[in-house]
Formats: structure tokens, C-alpha cells, sequence
């Protein structure tokens, strides 16, 4: 390409100061998670401490913090497969239904999507306790959840199935599988990056959900992630700033990590469903 | 051809011939999602609009109709109009602050470079991770005694260690630490909206811009800030419904404090509904984020049928 370097050098010149601004913040809690807890108030030992575990041991002993990860684990697996359940053939319906209506539906349902928890989680509330029954139990949040992460991937889905060429099913047709056939047998499986992708990416909506995860679930045990850490371990009389600072690193780097591993896929799939 | 299929063949046959038609097979597949999100989008949405109707209290869905009273009584009250006020001024500033730098950020990154990877992964961090966590590290960053950046001011001399700003306590500053984090956490969002609108831009555009003698600046200008500029406006809409309805980062750095300067609709909301018991009016007030919500579908049905034609 032309201007090889000139690109390289605006590049690095935007990219490396933005990154420490956006990631400062991680480089900070990691540091103050490894801190004892008596200096973290120390203007004077910013750098000079031994570095500590004790932290974390807090973390994983004296709290129900790995109840909450187990909590939200549970969350999000059955959220992911009540999702894929029912967005797998919806995004394929969509994707193949050809002209307006299948367009029009499509971007419907993606519309549905921006329907903000804010404005539903009152009238939820009370169809949770009233009518399901199910206040105070991690099921309330498996039920509602959906209504979030199916749209979602349904788009995402709907752009990778409109990448898989028709004339790969009429193959099929044509050796005798039937439509449902050819699609359990030819579509899945070479979209199983794409499926993965939305795995990734509901389960990382559902691990970062809060308004109905406050409203719905109100003792400790039952708790995710995301409510527990800010309610028990900051409203409670114990106050422990480097073991909160490892509560949220411990999820929050893996997350990252695999959300950018399957950010070009990401990619693919969201533009694979607005620009095609 | 329905006829012959029913007249000449076994009940199975039939079956699997309807099962063939192309028109029911999509129906069928389709009908699942559209029942869920109608049961747990659809029936919310109207009962929270018919809430806002009612003076329902905690523990019950129905109670006596109160016509607008809910909502008159919100536009009477100061603390109301001050949310609205404090939503407009959160997602506006936050949003600007957000195109402008995550713009720039996505040019970095369109083409590949040695050490690519991890400065994507560092510039994604904040979306990637939780946010109701990540907020709770701001609130140890805002620490009266021990904020960081109150450490680094005074390493560099700007402010006096007896008389430090105290970020989340003081109504000016309180506003803009949220809007700080908000735009923090929503930068890299913006930035994967840029990198996926600019990735589906044809390389031809590009190379026909070069061999007419377009360069620097001035290809900016006249090819690639034109094509792009749908793709700001996606990223400005998502921006938009993510910020005015969300309710994390005031919720967990301020909660609508001090003296209710950083209220907005969502904390008010959750404070009347939830916390006071009040659904009818919380739905009411939840409410007003409606029109916000309408005018970005109306501009993104604009966008989609504008990338139709093209």
C-alpha cells in the first residue's frame, strides 16, 4: 500500500494514547487488588507495597462471590439456549425470506431490541410476583431475559445466514433432503463460527444486565454477578476497596478477551444483516 | 398443485408437502420469536402504559384510574424536570464526546499494523466488561480521600492537597464525573459501529478516489466523511437509546445525588416505583422516555430504507 508508514504513524499516534486512557482505569484496579488493604488510602505508597493475595483469598472465603458467578453462569446458559432455540430459525426464516417482507420483519424484530429494560421492569415486576411467581428465584431472570438477547440474535444470525449461498441447499434439494433436512444438515454446521458468535455475545448481554436483575432477585444468595458486587460488597459494614477491584477484574478480563477474539465475526454478522 | 398433492397421496405425504411450502416453513419458524417478544415486550409495554394510568401501588398490577393525573403531577414537579433536564444534558455531551473520539479511534484501526491486536483489545475493554462492575471501580477512582486523579493533580501541582475536588459529592462535578464514565464505557462501542460501517464500504471507492488524485484531507472531506456519515449516525442513534434509557452509571456512582443534581428519568423512576412503592407514577415517568425512543426508530427505519436504495 502507499504510505506505508505515514498510515502506521497515525495510526500509533491515535491508537496508543487512546488505549491507556480507555484501559487506565483496569491497570488501576489490578494494581489497588494486589495492595494491602491498610495502604490503599496512602498517597505516599502509590508504588512502594507488598504486593498481596489476601485480596482475593477475601474475596473467594468470606463473601458469596463464587455463588454469584455460579449464579450468573446459570443465568446465562439457559438464557443462551432458550435463545438459540428459538432466533436459530427465525434468523434463517428471515434470512431466506427474499423481498420486503422478510426485510421488513427483520428490522422489526431489531427493533424490538431497543425496547429499554428501564421502561419495562415496573410492569415486570408485578407479572414476576403476581402472576409467575417467581420473585426472589433466578428463573425470573432466564424468563426475561430472552426478550433482550432474542432480537439481538436473531440480526446477528440473520447476517450469517444470508453469507451461506442458496444454491448449497438447492444441492440438497435436489439429492432428496428435504428444507428442514437441508437445514440441520448443511446450514448448521457450516455456520457454527456465526452460532458461536452469538453465544459469545448473549451470554456477555446476559452476564451485563442489571435493572431487572436489581429489581427481581432481593436476597444475597441468589444474587448475580453484576448486583451482587455492588450491593453486598459495598452497602455492607466491610469496605474493601482491593478485594472489590478483584471482584470486577476477575470476569471482566476473560469477557474481554474473548469478545475480542470474536469481534471480526461480530462484525460480519451485524453489517451482514443492515448492508446486504 | 395442492389438489393433485391431497387427492393422490396418503395423509403423511400431505403433510410432508406442506411442510415443503416455503410460506408456512417460514411461518413456522419465525412464530416462536415473534409470541416471546410479543409476551415480554409487547404485554410490558402496554401494561406499563396502562400503569401509568392507574395509581397502582407496590404489590398489585391494578388500581383506580387516574387519567393524566400521574403525568401532571410529574410536570409539576421540580425534581421531575430537573431529570429531564439532567437525561438531555447526560446523552447529548456524553454523545458528542463519543463520535468525535471514536471516530478517530476507528481510523486507527482499519488497517492492520503490528501490535494491532492488543491495542484493539485495551480500546475495548470498557464495553467488553460489565459495566455495573466497572462503574464500582469509579467509585473508588471518585474517592473522596484516595482518588487517583485527584493524586495525579496534585503530583502535577493543580490542585492543593488540602482543598481537593471531591468528584461525586458536589453537584457541578458530580454531572460531569457520570458523563466522564458514560462516555468512557460507550467509546469502543461507537468505535466496532464505525469499524463494521466502514468495513462494508467497497475498496473500489477508495481506489477510484486515488487515481482521481484525491489524498489526505481532502479525500477526507470529499469521499470518505460522506460515506461515513450514515454510519456515524448509527453509532449517534445506538449511542442515543443507550444512554437516556440506561440507568447503571447514575444508578450505582450517584443515585441521583447530591440533591438530586445527576437525577435522571431512569433513577427517578426506579426511586418512586421501586424504591417508594409509587408504580403508577414510576411508570409515568419511565414514560417520558418514549418520545426519545420513537424519534431514533423513526431515524433508524430512515437509514435502513436509505441503504435499500444504494
Amino acid at each position: 500500500m502507499k504510505s506505508g508508514w505515514r498510515y502506521n504513524a497515525f495510526s500509533y499516534g491515535i491508537a496508543i494514547p487512546f488505549a491507556i486512557v480507555l484501559a487506565f482505569p483496569f491497570f488501576w484496579m489490578a494494581v489497588t487488588s494486589f495492595k494491602p488493604e491498610a495502604q490503599v488510602y496512602d498517597r505516599t505508597k502509590v508504588w512502594s507495597f507488598h504486593p498481596t493475595l489476601a485480596n482475593y483469598g477475601f474475596l473467594f472465603h468470606q463473601t458469596d462471590y463464587l455463588r454469584w458467578i455460579r449464579n450468573s453462569c446459570f443465568v446465562g446458559g439457559m438464557v443462551v439456549l432458550i435463545t438459540l432455540v428459538v432466533a436459530l430459525p427465525a434468523g434463517y426464516a428471515l434470512a431466506r425470506l427474499s423481498g420486503r417482507v422478510g426485510r421488513t420483519m427483520g428490522v422489526a424484530i431489531f427493533l424490538t431490541y431497543l425496547v429499554p429494560p428501564t421502561l419495562l421492569f415496573l410492569p415486570l415486576s408485578r407479572v414476576i410476583a403476581q402472576y409467575l411467581h417467581l420473585s426472589d428465584r433466578l428463573w425470573a431472570l432466564v424468563v426475561v431475559y430472552p426478550s433482550f438477547t432474542i432480537p439481538f440474535a436473531i440480526w446477528l444470525l440473520m447476517g450469517f445466514f444470508k453469507t451461506i449461498p442458496q444454491e448449497l441447499e438447492d444441492a440438497a434439494l435436489v439429492d432428496g433432503c428435504s428444507r428442514l433436512g437441508s437445514l440441520v444438515r448443511i446450514v448448521f454446521p457450516i455456520s457454527i463460527p456465526g452460532i458461536l458468535t452469538v453465544v459469545i455475545f448473549t451470554f456477555s448481554l446476559v452476564l451485563n444486565e442489571f435493572v431487572y436483575a436489581i429489581t427481581f432477585i432481593s436476597s444475597s444468595t441468589n444474587r448475580t454477578l453484576t448486583v451482587g458486587v455492588p450491593t453486598d460488597l459495598i452497602r455492607g459494614d466491610l469496605f474493601n476497596w482491593p478485594g472489590i477491584m478483584a471482584a470486577i477484574l476477575i470476569p471482566s478480563i476473560p469477557l474481554a478477551l474473548v469478545y475480542n477474539a470474536f469481534l471480526n465475526r461480530f462484525i460480519a454478522g451485524f453489517t451482514g444483516g443492515a448492508f446486504r | 398443485m395442492t389438489a393433485v398433492a391431497a387427492a393422490g397421496g396418503s395423509r403423511r405425504t400431505r403433510l410432508r408437502y406442506i411442510a415443503e411450502r416455503r410460506g408456512f416453513l417460514a411461518t413456522l419458524l419465525i412464530s416462536p420469536a415473534v409470541l416471546f417478544i410479543l409476551a415480554l415486550v409487547g404485554v410490558p409495554l402496554v401494561l406499563a402504559v396502562y400503569l401509568s394510568f392507574t395509581d397502582a401501588q407496590a404489590g398489585s398490577l391494578t388500581g383506580k384510574w387516574v387519567g393524566l393525573a400521574n403525568f401532571r403531577n410529574a410536570l409539576h414537579d421540580p425534581i421531575f424536570r430537573g431529570a429531564l433536564w439532567h437525561t438531555f444534558l447526560f446523552t447529548v455531551i456524553s454523545q458528542i464526546v463519543v463520535i468525535f473520539c471514536a471516530g478517530l479511534i476507528a481510523h486507527a484501526f482499519i488497517r492492520n499494523f503490528r501490535g494491532r491486536w492488543a491495542l484493539r483489545f485495551f480500546v475495548l475493554l470498557p464495553w467488553a466488561a460489565p459495566i455495573a462492575l466497572t462503574a464500582i471501580g469509579f467509585l473508588w477512582f471518585y474517592d473522596p480521600q484516595a482518588s487517583i486523579f485527584n493524586w495525579f493533580l496534585i503530583k502535577l501541582h493543580i490542585v492543593d492537597p488540602s482543598h481537593l475536588p471531591n468528584w461525586l459529592g458536589t453537584p457541578k462535578a458530580a454531572m460531569s464525573s457520570i458523563i466522564t464514565v458514560q462516555a468512557w464505557r460507550t467509546i469502543p462501542f461507537a468505535v466496532v459501529i464505525f469499524l463494521a460501517g466502514i468495513s462494508s464500504i467497497p475498496q473500489e471507492v477508495d481506489d477510484a478516489a486515488a487515481i482521481d488524485g484525491a489524498t489526505g484531507l481532502k479525500k477526507f472531506w470529499y469521499v470518505s466523511l460522506p460515506l461515513q456519515l450514515p454510519i456515524a449516525m448509527v453509532a449517534i442513534l445506538f449511542g442515543i437509546v443507550f444512554t437516556a434509557t440506561d440507568m447503571v452509571v447514575p444508578f450505582i456512582l450517584t443515585n441521583g445525588g447530591p440533591f438530586n443534581s445527576t437525577q435522571v428519568l431512569t433513577t427517578y423512576a426506579f426511586q418512586t416505583g421501586i424504591n417508594a412503592g409509587n408504580i403508577g407514577e414510576g411508570a409515568a415517568i419511565a414514560l417520558f422516555m418514549l418520545p426519545v425512543l420513537a424519534l431514533v426508530v423513526i431515524g433508524m427505519l430512515v437509514f435502513a430504507r436509505r441503504a435499500e436504495v444504494t
